[in-house]
């Protein structure tokens, strides 16, 4: 049982109350039709925005509310329980990350406040190839006369549809940095991606695409692992909130669905499976707000325990949502049922930021295993 | 008894635990741990040091840190506990008093004795006088306990106890042993008593068990026209099956929170560089077993946190019992696990039964291995575990 303050605990029950009024999991389905070009509903952005949880990172002389991470954490989880698709996390947590870590500080003074507000969303453009390879970017961004000049690929960036801005890492002849580019700069190419999971997303092309010297938000692999270890364990977070979800509607399900005259919830193979899916989530649930702890507390250990989260959340998640098909039988088959969308976020929200694999090479490199 | 008013804040508490051990705890004994009473029949008899460190800690309640002073205990926090735990981890040194009296009988006396028997029982556990076995399965009550035969007749001034446990753990070198009972044959779970019996009492005798790895500190008790006082029932007659439930959890509670789950003391990547080697890059050579034994830690990493977040829970009073089904089977499978691949790495210097040709760790891993197939059998199966908890966490329907 993670223990909370009260001010923790007040924005975790308003977080649950919303997401349970306003992002049904029915609200996928329209991001799937209504919203398909965008990636999800920007109303909902802008009611987090409302409440505040846009600037949870955020210095208070910046605009924000500067909660930390254990308070972003508990939304993304509650978020995560319906799958509601936004880009909090790219935003707030990625981008927010990105620039309050920086030294930049004009770039501080000018996009803070911008996310802060919720008028400007962003994404966080890292990939380049099938894997998570952050230790490995091939995008370059070079000197030209005052300003940098950005060439590269990035694919299958996170909530790149809607975001105004794009946080890019590249390499520079001092090696790793990110920079913020505007969206709709000269010689950006953006080419929408339909993902099983429904979010948008989009593959990213930089053709000599001209930033100002501003535009370096901050260098170096320690810093860039720090904002992705910020991503990953809010994501982390989101996952636990979708298995939690998942393993509530399946327990339901066993408890009412009939079969040989008997709730199947009573047969001892099905009750079995449950209990030991149960001990998984409590270790996800502990390890990933140890790591989000950690990471407030800019803890030594904090990246061991953010790779220890993510490998766990991706494999606790993917097994819930097997399992939840599995039990629902022929009817978590259907597109009509819930079951599927889980599993496609499982394995998106695995796939992305390193996967389970991943995340347990970069622990035993760590303990040097 | 030298109890201290408990300081303000828990970093104070550290500074003076720090500044106690320092003072107390014998440098001779620094990386020692708590002696078995099986072993010590076996052998490794305590030495005066530990017999000094076991008196010092007694007369400071800080054996059992988190009972209440007027017993014996250190009247402490669980935090303040846990900060004790970590200190004592810091300097090497251990907790020399434990046993079922302080993992189970304790707390369950000071919830249902009467005062006598809270001021008779529970000093005597707070300082590793008294050794208590527990008399709860039987040849034909295992998983299924509450179907237990062991008569109890009521004969007016005593009762007179006659039947056979087994599972007794250190029945053989116990003093005292709380035992279920059946007090009514009419009825199951509600003809059962919980009686404290002396082990010394005539007509009481217990026979080692040997295990499939050659150790026998489990064994199979006999009770033949066994007189036991009325003032040894623990709670009313036919209420023992409520009390041994609640007894189960601190079981479970005890067994769940062991932190020292098997014996590989020096750790698996130790472990396996030392058998399977490294490659140029200093990484265990095997790549499939580095994966593992990785993912292993992993486990065994998540589950030290649940276990901290437990405690911090309980501390806020924010958690029952209800989960420690689900902690024992994590802890039971972690402990397995880590000895399935404590033998992998062994290869054939792990099929040792005794030496020469196999060093002491070899069989000490060897037989740890072997013995490890019973975590997830003792203190209720993993079977039983996910019953309790299908039925009282997950609310799922009975059969």
């Amino acid at each position: 049982m993670i223990v909370l303050s009260d001010e923790q605990i007040m924005l975790r029950d308003m977080a649950k109350s919303w997401v349970a009024d306003r992002v049904p999991v029915s609200a996928l389905r329209a991001v799937r039709t209504t919203y398909a070009d965008h990636g999800s509903d920007p109303v909902l952005y802008t009611e987090m925005a409302e409440m505040g949880w846009t600037g949870i990172l955020i210095p208070e002389a910046h605009g924000g509310v500067d909660m930390g991470l254990v308070s972003l954490g508990l939304i993304a989880e509650e978020l995560g329980r319906n799958l509601a698709a936004s880009p909090l996390l790219s935003t707030a947590v990625a981008a927010a990350s990105a620039i309050v870590r920086g030294d930049n500080e004009a770039k501080k003074a000018e996009l803070l406040p911008a996310i802060a507000t919720g008028s400007l969303t962003a994404a966080l453009a890292i990939d380049e190839g099938p894997h998570h390879r952050p230790d490995n970017i091939a995008a370059t961004a070079r000197v030209d006369n005052d300003g940098w000049v950005l060439n590269g690929a990035k694919r299958g960036v996170a909530e790149a549809l809607s975001a105004d801005l794009l946080i890019v890492a590249a390499k520079t002849d001092d090696g790793i940095a990110l920079f913020a580019c505007p969206a709709d700069r000269e010689g950006v190419e953006k080419t929408r991606l339909a993902r099983i999971d429904s979010r948008g997303a989009a593959d990213l092309r930089f053709t000599n695409v001209r930033l100002d010297k501003a535009a370096l938000l901050g260098s170096g692999q320690p810093y860039v692992d720090r904002v992705l270890d910020a991503l990953r364990a809010a994501q982390a977070a989101e996952m636990l909130g979708g298995t939690v979800q998942a393993f509530e509607t399946t327990l339901d399900y066993l408890r009412t669905r009939v079969q040989f005259d008997h709730p199947i919830g009573s047969f001892q193979a099905l009750q079995h499976r449950a209990a030991d899916m149960m001990g998984e989530i409590e270790l996800t649930r502990s390890a990933v707000y140890a790591a989000l702890t950690a990471l407030d507390a800019d803890d030594r250990d904090a990246p061991i325990l953010t790779s220890l989260a993510k490998a766990m959340a991706g494999q606790t998640f993917r097994a819930m949502a097997k399992e939840m098909i599995q039990m629902h039988g022929g009817i978590g088959m259907t597109d009509e049922h819930d079951a599927g969308l889980y599993l496609k976020r499982a394995h998106t929200a695995d796939v992305e930021l390193g996967n389970a694999a991943f995340h347990r090479e970069r622990y035993a490199q760590f303990l040097n295993i | 008894m030298d109890h201290q008013a408990a300081p303000q804040t828990d970093e104070q508490f550290r500074a003076s635990a720090r500044q106690w051990l320092a003072d107390n705890f014998p440098v001779s004994l620094k990386g020692g741990k708590y002696i078995l009473p099986h072993t010590q029949e076996e052998g490794e008899k305590p030495g005066p040091d530990y017999l000094l460190w076991k008196g010092r800690i007694a007369n400071k309640g800080w054996g059992v840190p988190t009972w209440p002073a007027r017993y014996g205990g250190g009247g402490l926090t669980t935090c303040q506990a846990e900060i004790l735990a970590e200190e004592m981890a810091r300097i090497g040194a251990f907790n020399p008093i434990g046993g079922l009296g302080v993992m189970m009988l304790g707390p369950t006396v000071l919830e249902f004795g009467t005062e006598e028997q809270k001021l008779r029982h529970v000093p005597p556990i707070a300082r590793g006088e008294i050794e208590w076995c527990q008399g709860f399965s039987e040849p034909g009550a295992g998983s299924d306990l509450a179907s237990l035969r062991t008569r109890c007749e009521d004969k007016g001034d005593h009762f007179l106890v006659n039947g056979q446990k087994i599972w007794t753990s250190f029945a053989h070198v116990s003093d005292w042993c709380f035992c279920l009972v059946r007090t009514d044959t009419s009825r199951k779970q509600a003809g059962i008593s919980f009686l404290l019996i002396d082990m010394r009492t005539e007509g009481v005798e217990a026979r080692p068990i040997s295990l499939i790895n050659g150790v026998s500190h489990f064994c199979e008790t006999f009770f033949t026209d066994v007189k036991v006082p009325k003032e040894n029932l623990l709670g009313e007659v036919n209420a023992g099956w409520g009390i041994a439930k609640r007894l189960l959890q601190h079981e479970r509670n005890g067994l769940s929170s062991q932190r020292n789950v098997a014996n590989v003391e020096r750790g698996l990547p130790d472990l396996a560089r030392a058998y399977v080697g490294t490659d140029d890059e200093g990484r265990i050579a095997d790549a499939d077993l580095r994966a593992r034994i990785t993912a292993h830690m992993m486990r065994q990493h998540a589950y030290g946190l649940t276990l901290r977040h437990r405690n911090a829970g309980i501390e806020a009073g924010l958690e029952g019992s209800a989960q420690m089904s689900v902690l024992k089977n994590l802890g039971a499978r972690v402990a397995q696990d880590l000895n399935e691949l404590a033998v992998e790495i062994l290869g054939i210097a792990g099929l040792g039964w005794e030496g020469p040709g196999y060093s002491e760790e070899e069989l000490e891993l060897t037989s740890g291995w072997l013995y490890s197939k019973c975590f997830s059998i003792y203190g209720g199966s993993h079977e039983v575990q996910n019953n309790i908890t299908a039925k009282r966490v997950l609310a799922l329907p009975s059969a």
